[in-house]
């Protein structure tokens, strides 16, 4: 490569980065401000369900790996929080920790399982294994089973902060949702998110460049899971109730449904695509089993006529990566 | 009599429940098998399909008083003329993308046929009564048998072995298995792959909608029947590996009666030995206990 070819190429990358750098700031101020005009529980949920989208993301859109199971990550660390926060009386930060670490083992064991196939299996065994979570979770006592664990407490972030207070949490959701959004930004952009890219495009050339394949696919499940137990666990404290509906397949379905819509593979695509998802549930809630039916066409039409999701019909639009 | 402290009834009991499981779990996967084959796709419509299968016989019992034998024969040529359907206008355009897209296609309209079909009758279940043929039974000394139970097991093998027969051991079969080898050579000699792709789906989810039918009578009709069972039907595909017909119907089988078992020794597990077997064969079998590795 020439020294010039070299400099167009830097110049280029930090043009892409810098107007995602406007994007990003222009989405931090819209949920900044948010809470101004919406029903504030509700933004909350919309970033819950954001940042796990986005982890999800993590995965297919730039790992190439679909996981139909990330339920299990979501409703595990949902119940982990809400016990942790409930009957051993840990403050919420403590509890979203432990909430993540369980969700990071899980993520570890079923990760180290499913990586050992590829494409529809791998989707088919995280379906499965997550299933057998969800199963679990069905028949262990301290989940309460169909009325899941209600009424948690919110607490005092370190002691101090009441999160009763809704703008405090507020804040509090805000501050991890981005913080999970720059890690998950940064990890892309990083060798290893590269490395990552390079699997999926030609995984027999990665394999020969002298990359441990699997190391790299497990380490991005277990970055991925994580990410979705952050979610997971913070939710739980949203909306005070850790229940079976966020470990059931439908849920699996569902985040996938929000990045598809939004646009696999972008930065914030899996964002706008929750933020929809979850408005149009909202709205539809009355009507039942339309949710399902609409949710069904979205997929439809997405797979058939729409693959690049909103944003990433924009980006291509604008010629620009978002 | 006892077995391990277990009584035969029970044991048998259970056994009976777990060949039946077994059955319907031979009957999705083969047709998830022989739909993979050709297509490359999972199709997760299979189990809306096996329930559309199950209301189809509701149907035409209820609305044009046709009965059981009738449902057999007319609802999989129903359900498999909306495989062909879905095939020729959706599916058929996927095939030059990734396949995780047919995956995530069929899932959407998985959701649809249960969106729609749980808005209209809800989640309860229909009955659906047994032919007047197979009420009764047989008591066979160590247990009692009930003779509609007998046939769905007669049935299903019957109808398993005759496809792995069709696929493995006649003209139409090794087309079929050439086209999964190579489709472009198979088109050079003259055979419409297209066709036969649409049939073999065609096929596949007349299968599911034949085990929906003798599913009816066993447990109710309902929006959901298919959605948590196409679930272990999965756990059952990666089990056996998709290499072989005969493969996915051992399994099917065998994943079942291991089922019934546990629910005799270890009810708590039940629900989830399947999976955990799938674990299992993934740590020192990964490509299935029938598949070979690609």
């Amino acid at each position: 490569m020439t020294a010039a070819a070299q400099a167009r190429l830097t110049s280029a990358n930090s043009d892409a980065l810098g107007h995602q750098k406007i994007v990003f700031l222009v989405m931090a101020v819209l949920f900044a401000c948010a809470p101004l005009v919406i029903y504030p529980v509700f933004m909350m949920k919309v970033m819950c369900f954001a940042l796990f989208a986005c982890a999800f993301n993590l995965l297919i859109g730039f790992g190439g790996l679909l996981s139909f199971g990330h339920a299990m990550f979501l409703g595990t660390a949902g119940y982990a929080a809400a016990h942790a926060a409930k009957v051993w009386g840990f403050t919420p930060e403590l509890a979203i920790l432990f909430a993540t670490a369980c969700a990071a083992l899980l993520a570890f064991v079923a990760g180290s399982l499913a990586i050992r196939r590829l494409g529809i299996y791998f989707a088919m065994i995280t379906l499965a294994l997550a299933q057998m979570i969800y199963f679990f979770y069905l028949q262990a006592p301290f989940t309460h089973g169909e009325d899941g664990i209600q009424a948690v407490p919110r607490g005092k972030l370190l002691g101090l902060v009441d999160l009763n207070n809704t703008m405090a949490m507020y804040v509090f959701v805000l501050a991890i949702f981005l913080g999970g959004f720059l890690l998950i930004y940064r990890v892309v952009h990083s060798p290893f998110g590269q490395v990552l890219k390079a699997i999926r495009e030609n995984e027999s050339r990665a394999i020969s460049l002298g990359y441990d394949v699997d190391r790299y696919k497990l380490l991005a499940f277990i970055l991925s899971g994580t990410l979705a137990g952050l979610a997971g666990g913070t939710k739980a404290l949203v909306v005070q109730l850790a229940s079976l509906t966020d470990a059931h397949w439908s849920m699996s379905g569902e985040v996938v449904l929000m990045t598809l819509l939004g646009g696999l593979g972008t930065i914030f695509g899996p964002v706008v695509g929750a933020a929809i998802i979850i408005t149009m549930q909202n709205y539809l809630a009355q009507l039942g089993a339309w949710v399902t039916v609409v949710q069904g066409v979205i997929f439809v039409v997405c797979v058939l006529a729409f693959r690049r999701g909103v944003v990433g019909e924009i980006a291509n639009l604008i010629k620009k990566p978002l | 009599m006892d077995i391990f402290g277990i009584p035969t009834q029970a044991l048998f009991g259970q056994l009976l429940i777990g060949l039946i499981n077994g059955s319907f779990y031979a009957l999705l996967s083969l047709g998830l098998a022989v739909i993979f084959g050709l297509l490359n796709i999972i199709n997760f419509t299979h189990g809306a399909l096996y329930m559309l299968g199950a209301f189809c016989a509701y149907f035409l019992l209820t609305k044009f008083g046709l009965n059981y034998w009738w449902a057999l024969v007319i609802a999989p040529i129903v359900v498999g003329a909306v495989g062909v359907a879905i095939e020729r206008t959706m599916l058929s355009r996927l095939y030059k993308l990734d396949h995780l897209y047919g995956l995530l296609l069929t899932f959407g309209l998985a959701l649809i046929i249960q969106g729609l079909f749980a808005h209209e009758f809800g989640s309860a279940g229909l009955p659906y009564s047994m032919p007047q043929q197979l009420t009764g039974g047989t008591n066979l000394g160590f247990m009692f048998l009930p003779n509609y139970r007998a046939w769905v097991i007669a049935a299903s093998l019957v109808i398993c072995l005759s496809t792995w027969f069709i696929i493995e051991k006649t003209k139409l079969g090794s087309y079929l298995r050439a086209a999964t080898e190579n489709p472009p050579l198979v088109q050079a000699f003259g055979i419409n792959v297209p066709r036969m792709v649409t049939l073999t789906y065609g096929f596949g989810v007349a299968l599911a909608a034949l085990a929906g039918v003798m599913a009816a009578p066993i447990y109710q009709v309902a929006p959901q029947m298919g959605a948590d069972l196409i679930i272990v039907v999965f756990a059952v595909v990666v089990i056996g590996g998709m290499g072989s017909i005969m493969g996915s119907i051992v399994t099917g089988f065998g994943v079942g009666v291991i089922e019934g078992l546990t629910k005799v020794f270890y009810p708590e597990a039940s629900n989830t030995v399947i999976f955990i077997i799938m674990a299992i064969v993934l740590l020192i079998r990964p490509a299935g206990l029938f598949g070979t590795q690609k």
